[in-house]
C-alpha cells in the first residue's frame, strides 16, 4: 500500500465515523461538532485530489463561517434533547434495508473497470487557484456575477426574516399617525374667564 | 492505488448517510440541515474526483458555485428556524402544522 492510499483510508475512515456520528448523536452541539470533523477530513481528500483551493475555502468558509453560524443557533434556541430523541430509531428497520440495497445498486455500477482507469491527470503546470481563477473570471464570468446577487439576496433574506419589531426605534409609525383623533390632542378646559362672560350677559339681558 | 472509484464509492456511502440521517432525525430541524450538508459534501467530493481524474477544471468550479449556494441555503435555514422556534417554543417538526398541509 502506497502513501497516497494509506492517506485516503485514514481521511476517508475519519470521514465516516464522523458523518454516522453527526446523525446518531443526542446532542447537536457534539453533532455540528462531528459535522466540523467530517469537513476537515473532507477537505484532506479534497487535497489528495490536488483542489487545494477547493480545499481551504471549504474550511475556511464551511468551518469557519457556516458551522459557527449553526453552533450560535443551536445555542440560542432551547432543545428538548429527550422529546426530541423519542422514537428515534422506529424508521430504522425501513431506512436502513433500503439505503443498503439503494448503496449496493450503486457499488455494482462503480466497480466496473471503466471507473477504474488511472488518472488523466497531467502534472500541473501552474498553481490550482490560478487554474480556477483563469477560468472563473473568462468563461464563467456570467454564473459568477449570479453567485454573488444570489448571496446578495441571502443576506437581505436572513435580515429581514430575523428582523424583530422596533422596540428601540425612535421613527413614526404612519399607521399611527393618520389615525389620531382631535380629542387625543387637545383637551376642552373650563376657566373662570367664561363664568365671567355668561354673568355678563344675563344681567344686560 | 486509489482509483476513480474508489472515491465515488466514498461519496456513495457519504450520501447514503445523509439520507439515513434525514429518516433517522425527522424531529430536529437542525440536524436535518447538517445531513443535508453532507450529502452536499458527498456531492462535490464526486464532482472533484471527476475533476482529477478526467484532467479537466470545470468540476471544481461546478464545487465553487455548490459551495455559494449551500451557504446562502444554510444561513437562510437557519433563520427560519429562528423564527419557527420564536413562534411555537420548539424546533419538532410535528409542531410545525399551521399551514394544515
Amino acid at each position: 500500500m502506497d502513501y497516497s492510499s494509506a492517506v485516503f483510508y485514514f481521511f476517508s475512515f475519519i470521514l465516516l465515523f464522523s458523518a454516522i456520528k453527526v446523525i446518531t448523536s443526542r446532542n447537536p452541539i457534539l453533532s455540528a461538532l462531528f459535522l466540523v470533523l467530517s469537513f476537515f477530513s473532507a477537505a484532506g481528500l479534497w487535497l489528495l485530489l490536488q483542489a487545494e483551493f477547493l480545499a481551504i475555502a471549504l474550511v475556511l468558509v464551511y468551518v469557519g463561517a457556516v458551522m459557527v453560524l449553526f453552533l450560535f443557533v443551536i445555542m440560542m434556541i432551547d432543545i428538548n434533547v429527550e422529546v426530541m430523541k423519542k422514537g428515534f430509531w422506529n424508521y430504522f428497520p425501513a431506512i436502513g434495508f433500503v439505503s443498503i440495497i439503494m448503496l449496493t445498486e450503486i457499488i455494482l455500477v462503480l466497480n466496473k473497470p471503466f471507473f477504474k482507469t488511472p488518472a488523466l491527470f497531467k502534472a500541473p503546470i501552474k498553481s490550482n487557484t490560478d487554474a480556477i481563477g483563469e477560468v472563473l473570471y473568462s468563461e464563467y464570468i456570467l454564473p459568477f456575477e449570479i453567485a454573488a446577487i444570489i448571496l446578495l439576496v441571502a443576506i437581505i433574506a436572513a435580515i429581514a426574516l430575523t428582523l424583530r419589531g422596533k422596540k428601540m426605534h425612535k421613527g413614526i409609525d404612519p399607521a399611527i399617525q393618520i389615525s389620531v383623533k382631535k380629542s387625543d390632542r387637545l383637551k376642552m378646559v373650563e376657566m373662570g374667564i367664561n363664568k365671567f362672560k355668561t354673568k355678563k350677559r344675563v344681567k344686560r339681558n | 492505488m486509489i482509483n476513480l472509484s474508489h472515491f465515488l464509492i466514498l461519496a456513495a456511502l457519504l450520501f447514503m448517510i445523509g439520507i439515513v440521517g434525514i429518516f433517522l432525525n425527522r424531529k430536529n430541524i437542525i440536524i436535518l440541515l447538517m445531513a443535508i450538508e453532507l450529502m452536499l459534501l458527498a456531492v462535490n467530493m464526486n464532482f472533484i474526483a471527476f475533476s482529477y481524474y478526467l484532467g479537466d477544471i470545470a468540476g471544481q468550479i461546478f464545487v465553487f458555485f455548490i459551495l455559494t449556494v449551500a451557504a446562502a441555503e444554510a444561513a437562510i435555514g437557519l433563520a427560519i428556524i429562528i423564527i419557527v422556534f420564536r413562534n411555537n417554543r420548539s424546533i419538532d417538526v410535528e409542531d410545525i402544522n399551521r399551514l394544515k398541509g
